[in-house]
Parts: structure tokens; C-alpha cells; sequence
């Protein structure tokens, strides 16, 4: 009975639930996608050859799971509420946020939309836990969280975001 | 009798009439189902090799060669041969009759080789690197594909056999009253694997008309639809397996039915409710809403829990009565310390029902639990959870019958049969410190299907706790263990069954102590009370306080495991 009744009281008053908004999407596009989230709030700066995006609070993230690679490297921050997009440009990924162990599957064609508020600064990994071929194992993204009001000024001028670190 | 009395044997033990084409396709199937053991073993070595990472024996590639190999073998095909015996067994054997259409039987047979060699032929070339679940778009040779249909084919043939077999006994008057409990259960894992294997049709001929670049299937909808045949598929294991605990009960402690209705019930609960159950593996997937998942996937699967629940009960409880009808009266735990467990029949059952309810049944329901199952998908904790529930469940049981089936159907000693005493606890043992090391190093997030979590080479470094080595170690240790116990049941059983001594036409105890498991000689069942008013009397009576106290510590097991889980979910960032 306490089975029963955990689930939909976790909805109301847990903060961590799968729900999200569901959409399909084309692969291409959501590519589109990224590169414009890119585009729009990337530091210039590369990190493990990955482009750095900085987006301000509030803002939709998008981050793409492809055959062996999370783009791009995100940086946030502590306690701001952003709604992170997740999806597929090949095959199915897994999403495995270290060292948290918070698990989402990734799926081609479907855009998996979810809410987050980082609650503690630092730096985070982020490893694919669905197989994905043989270069399954290599593929690591990266998070930062910065501490409440490093970020302050960037987040003022999010396009011209210089990165907190 | 319709058919020939030639056609039979009698069986000189239980004096039952065994078909002689039933006799032959169980050997058949049982002898298949024992290969692909010991292929899918030699592959748990190697992939276990290569996940410690002190030890890291394959390359990227051969691991997750391997790990395919090690994935189809035994889930599939071990699994389902050995359920095929089971199917002749709980049908020709126990209702006495013949098995309808011998010939369709053997053309079954040959398909089921037939797409099990395609598919380990694609396998072990690497034409089929894409683990056991071939998640879609995510390609494998059309052979791959091929092979999986065909050999479900065959066992869809085998299911109608076995309904044919049913209706055959029913008409022929080969038994009186209902069918007993067993072959009920063995119909409940029969019905769900017509279910199962539909939806394996609906799936794999999509996707091999894909992988010839006929049409196109959908990723989520792939998910959806495999996992339909992914779980299920383990509840005909679970259904199997909780026939052969009755079976098991009753051949090595006279065990009784407490209550046919309720058993029979919640094997129909089984039947109702799995399919939903397979929805469990969607909870984190992005094609899905909240409330189908929870309705859906969650309360079904409760009721489907509520059996396996029931039958955790009633299997021990009837161990209990049992015993304590034939005297074993003393305490509450009297019955338990004086149960048979040097007969590896018993002990197999014991530790198949204590491991697979203790380590499988909490584990798997917390982590089917909606939102637990963020900090649980797709981390060690899965194949902890299914290591315990498969192996040491299911496969346990499985064992736990073979010592039973090698003298009653193959009429052969136990060789080593000293060492078969001691397989069940080795292989148990190992198990469990296998899958609790499993379950607790994926709490630290360590990715389930992962070559190398030292991620040398990847482009960000990654550093897991140093617990995290200590509990793969541990794990690695324990899986060593569990393939030593794998290794003996291959040995005892390839050994009894083609240069082992015959069983002559002494039955004596005297003739049979030592080189079979007792519960063949002492025939525990016939020392029961036999009247129905006897009976009656000791059910009123029938309080299993043993069992009861049992009970009580896996519900505070289970309580403590449960909401340690919605803490440690409460400690992530909030998300969703």
C-alpha cells in the first residue's frame, strides 16, 4: 500500500521525478538545435575539444548525445533553474550524471525536455550508460556548477557570457 | 489407451509412464540448453575478467563481443531449451499421456538449433556487436535477426505442442481431477510465452525487414515493444521456476500445497499482469508520460509482485506443514534444521527462493519504483538485480531439478554425487556476493554494458570512489565463485548423463543411497497423511510460524531497502 502511494507524493512534493516534456524531433534538427545553443551562449572556449556554452538562468539547454560524444560542455549555475533538452543525433545513449548517479535513457527522434536546478556547485561528469558501439566507454561530458554569484556578471549579458571559472 | 503400450516405459521409481518421445526431446533439449550453459559461462568469465579493472583481459571490442555471447547464451538459450524440457515434462510425463505430434516436436527442435547457431554464427564473427537487447538503430547482420525469429518460431511450436499434449491427456483420461499445481504452473509459463514470443514476432520481423532496408522502426517504439518480450520473457523464468520449487517441495521434504486456490490465483496474476510490468523499463525514457508510466508499469506490476509474494510464502510454508505432518514438530525452527540439506534438490530450492526474494525481489521492486529508477537505470544495479533473479533463481531451481532429472529421466547415478551435495551452496554463495557487490557499486553510478570506467582515453577524467574498486573486486571474486558452481553442474551433469553408472531395477535404498539425491529412495511425499479429512485437519491447524518469522524479516528488509532509496534519491539535484 505504501508502494502505492509513494509514487504520485513524490510528484507533489519530491523534487526529483522523471516527467518532463516529451516531443519528437527529428535528429537533424535537433542538431539545428544545438548549434544555435551554441551559437547563441558559447564562451568561445573549447574544453577536451568540446565547445563551452554558458547559458543564462532560465534558459533551455540542449545537449546532444552522438556516436561518442556529449556536446557541448555545459556551464551553470548553483540554483538556477534551467530546462535541460536531451536527444540523440544516432543511436540510443544514456544519460549518467557523475557523481550524482541521476539516469535518463536518450532516444533518437524524441526530445526529452527536463527541469534541473543544480543544488551544489562543482565539477560534473556526465558518462553514457547505454550502449552505443564500441566507443561506447570514451564518451564523457562535462558539467560546471559555479557557486552562487561568481556568474553573476556574465548572466547579466548572457550573449556575451565570458564563463565564471 | 489410444497409443501403443511399446511407445512407454514405466518408470520403475514413481511408476509413471513416460512417452519415449518425451523422454528424447527432453534429453535433446536439456543437452542443448547445458552447451549454451557453458558457452554463456566461459563468456561470464571473460567479461567478468575484463570488468576488473586490475585485471582488464579483453579488448573494447572482444568485451562487448563477449558480452553479446554471454547475454544470448544464457538468457535465451540455456533458458529456453531447458524450459522446453520442462514443457514435455510437465505435460506427457506428469499427466502420463503422449506428446502430440512427436514429428512437429523435433521439426521444433531443429529450428530452435537452427536460428541459435545463426545467431551465435553473427555473434562470435561480429557481425552482431549490439549486446543482447540490439536497441535499434543500432545494426546487426540480418542473419542476427533471422536467427532470433526462427528460433522463436520453434518455441512458439513447442508452447502449441504443449496445449496439444494437455488436450490430449484430457481426452485420453491419462489423469483424474484438475492437472496438478506443477503442470498449472508450466501452463501459466505457457501461456505467457505465447504472449512473450508474439511480441518477439511483432518486433524482430519489423526490425529485420529494416535491417535489409525494407522499412523503417522506431527507436522508442523498438523499446516499448522488446521490453514486452525482454521482461516477460523472464516471467515464463519465473513461472518455470516457481513450478519446479512446488516440484521440488514436494519430491525432497513432502512439502504440501497449503491452498491450491491461492497458488493457482497468483499464477494467474502472472499471466494478467506481466506485460504491463515490462513497461519498467521505460520509466526514464522520454516517450512516455508520468501517469501511463505509474499505472502502467508500476501498480501492475504490484500485482504481478503480490504473486511472486504469495508464492514466496506459500512454497516455504508448505515446506514447513510438510515437515511437520511427517513429524518435524519440535520449535518454530525445528522443521528447518532437521529439512535435507544435504540433498542438493533442497538446498537449490532453499537458496533459489531465500536469494531470489531477499536480493532479486527487493532490489527489483524498489528499482522499478517510477522515481527511484533515476538513480537506479542502467548502473550495475540492473544486472545486480537480474543476477540474483535469473541466476540464482531461476537457474538455481533449474539445477536444483537436474539432480532429480538425471536418475528419474535419464535413469542414470549422480556422478560425483558428493560434489553435487556441495554445487547448490557454491554456486549460491557466489552468486549473492556477485550480485550485492553488483547492486551496491552501481549505487555509486558505475554503468552497467562499460569497457573501462577508468575512462583512459576519454576526453574528461573521471574518478569513482575507491569503494567502487574494493566492491568490483568483490564482485569479480564472487562471480569466480558462482562460475566454479557452474562449472561443477556442467561437470556432474555432462558426466551422469553419458558415462554415468545406470540406475538398475533395485530401487532400494540400499542400492540408490549416496549416488542420488534421497528424495528418490525416501520418497518424502509418500509419508504424508493421506486422507482428505487427515489432511484437513492438520490445514486448520495449519499456522507456519517458521515461515511466518521468515516473512516478517524480508517485509523489514524490504522497508529499510526501500527508503533508503527515496534518500539517496533526495540528495541529487532536483530535476524533472
Amino acid at each position: 500500500m505504501i508502494l502505492f502511494a509513494m509514487m504520485p507524493l513524490w510528484h507533489l512534493r519530491g523534487g526529483q521525478n522523471p516527467s518532463g516534456t516529451r516531443a519528437r524531433v527529428e535528429p537533424s534538427a535537433y542538431v539545428a538545435r544545438v548549434q544555435q545553443f551554441v551559437r547563441d551562449y558559447g564562451t568561445g572556449a573549447t574544453d577536451g575539444g568540446i565547445p563551452v556554452v554558458a547559458p543564462p538562468a532560465g534558459a533551455d539547454i540542449y545537449l546532444l548525445g552522438a556516436q561518442f560524444q556529449w556536446t557541448p560542455v555545459l556551464q551553470l549555475e548553483q540554483g538556477a533553474e534551467y530546462t535541460l533538452h536531451l536527444s540523440s543525433l544516432d543511436v540510443n545513449h544514456g544519460f549518467n550524471l557523475f557523481p550524482f548517479n541521476v539516469n535518463f535513457q536518450v532516444v533518437p527522434g524524441y526530445d526529452y525536455g527536463l527541469r534541473v536546478i543544480p543544488t551544489e556547485a562543482g565539477s560534473y561528469s556526465i558518462l553514457c550508460n547505454e550502449f552505443c558501439g564500441i566507443g561506447h566507454h570514451l564518451m564523457v561530458g562535462r558539467v560546471i556548477v559555479n557557486p552562487v554569484g561568481t556568474a553573476s556578471a556574465p548572466e547579466a549579458s548572457p550573449a556575451a557570457a565570458g564563463g565564471g571559472q | 489407451m489410444n497409443a501403443a503400450d511399446s511407445a512407454f516405459r514405466v518408470c520403475p521409481t514413481t511408476g509413471l509412464k513416460v512417452h519415449k518421445d518425451a523422454d528424447a526431446l527432453i534429453k535433446a533439449n536439456a543437452v542443448v540448453a547445458t552447451v549454451a550453459l557453458l558457452v554463456g559461462g566461459i563468456a561470464a568469465i571473460l567479461v567478468l575478467l575484463t570488468r576488473w579493472q586490475a585485471v582488464h583481459l579483453l579488448s573494447d571490442v572482444m568485451f562487448y563481443r563477449w558480452l553479446t555471447i554471454h547475454g544470448m547464451n544464457m538468457l535465451i538459450f540455456f533458458i529456453l531449451f531447458f524450459e522446453m524440457a520442462v514443457l514435455y515434462f510437465a505435460s506427457a510425463v506428469l499427466l502420463n499421456c503422449r506428446v502430440a505430434g512427436p514429428k512437429f516436436a523435433w521439426a521444433a527442435f531443429v529450428l530452435m538449433v537452427a536460428g541459435a547457431g545463426l545467431v551465435e554464427w553473427t555473434t562470435f564473427t561480429g557481425r552482431a556487436d549490439v549486446l543482447f537487447t540490439s536497441y535499434v538503430p543500432l545494426r546487426a547482420h540480418p542473419a542476427f535477426y533471422l536467427g532470433v525469429i526462427l528460433f522463436a518460431v520453434g518455441a512458439i511450436i513447442v508452447t502449441t505442442i504443449f496445449f496439444s499434449t494437455l488436450v490430449i491427456a484430457k481426452r485420453e483420461r491419462t489423469y483424474t481431477g484438475s492437472v496438478p499445481l506443477v503442470t498449472f504452473g508450466a501452463i501459466t509459463a505457457a501461456i505467457i510465452a505465447a504472449i512473450t514470443l508474439l511480441h518477439g514476432a511483432a518486433i524482430y520481423i519489423p526490425t529485420f525487414l529494416w535491417s535489409v532496408g525494407v522499412m523503417n522502426v522506431d527507436p522508442q517504439i523498438y523499446r516499448l515493444v522488446w521490453w514486452g518480450l525482454g521482461h516477460s520473457s523472464q516471467q515464463i523464468n519465473v513461472a518455470a521456476m516457481v513450478s519446479i520449487w512446488y516440484l521440488l517441495g514436494a519430491l525432497t521434504a513432502g512439502a504440501v500445497v497449503l491452498n491450491e486456490k491461492i497458488s493457482r490465483t497468483a499464477f494467474v496474476l502472472y499471466i494478467l499482469f506481466i506485460s504491463m510490468a515490462s513497461a519498467h523499463h521505460l520509466l526514464v525514457d522520454p516517450g512516455f508520460g508520468p501517469s501511463w508510466k505509474i499505472v502502467n508499469t508500476s501498480y501492475f506490476m504490484y500485482m504481478a509482485v503480490l504473486a511472486s509474494m504469495l508464492h514466496g510464502f506459500t512454497v516455504p510454508a508448505g515446506i514447513e506443514m510438510g515437515m511437520r505432518l511427517r513429524g518435524f514438530t519440535e520449535g518454530i525452527f525445528g522443521w528447518l534444521r532437521r529439512a535435507p540439506w544435504g540433498d542438493p534438490g533442497f538446498s537449490a530450492l532453499c537458496l533459489s527462493v531465500v536469494v531470489f526474494g531477499f536480493v532479486g525481489g527487493i532490489t527489483g521492486v524498489t528499482f522499478g519504483t517510477e522515481q527511484i529508477n533515476i538513480i537506479a537505470h542502467n548502473t550495475l544495479r540492473i544486472p545486480g538485480h537480474f543476477h540474483a533473479t535469473v541466476v540464482s533463481g531461476t537457474a538455481m531451481a533449474f539445477m536444483g531439478i537436474t539432480y532429480y532429472v538425471i536418475p528419474l529421466i535419464f535413469r542414470k547415478k549422480v556422478a560425483f554425487y558428493g560434489m553435487a551435495r556441495w554445487q547448490p551452496y557454491v554456486f549460491a554463495i557466489g552468486m549473492l556476493i556477485f550480485s550485492l557487490s553488483m547492486t551496491f557499486v552501481g549505487t555509486f553510478g558505475v554503468p552497467r554494458r562499460h569497457y573501462d570506467i577508468s575512462f583512459a582515453g576519454a576526453p574528461f577524467g573521471v574518478e569513482f570512489s575507491p569503494a567502487t574498486d574494493l566492491m568490483m573486486g568483490l564482485m569479480a571474486i564472487g562471480g569466480l565463485i558462482a562460475a566454479l558452481g557452474g562449472g561443477m553442474y556442467i561437470l556432474i551433469t555432462v558426466w551422469s548423463v553419458f558415462f554415468g553408472a545406470p540406475l538398475g531395477a533395485d530401487c532400494t535404498d540400499k542400492a540408490l543411497r549416496g549416488s542420488v539425491p534421497p528424495g528418490v529412495y525416501a520418497r518424502p511425499f509418500m509419508e504424508l497423511p493421506k486422507t482428505e479429512v487427515e489432511l484437513k485437519e492438520h490445514g486448520r491447524l495449519g499456522v507456519a510460524p517458521g515461515t511466518m518469522v521468515l516473512v516478517f524479516v524480508f517485509l523489514v528488509a524490504f522497508v529499510v531497502y526501500y527508503f533508503a532509496n527515496w534518500k539517496l534519491l533526495s540528495d541529487t539535484w532536483q530535476i524533472g
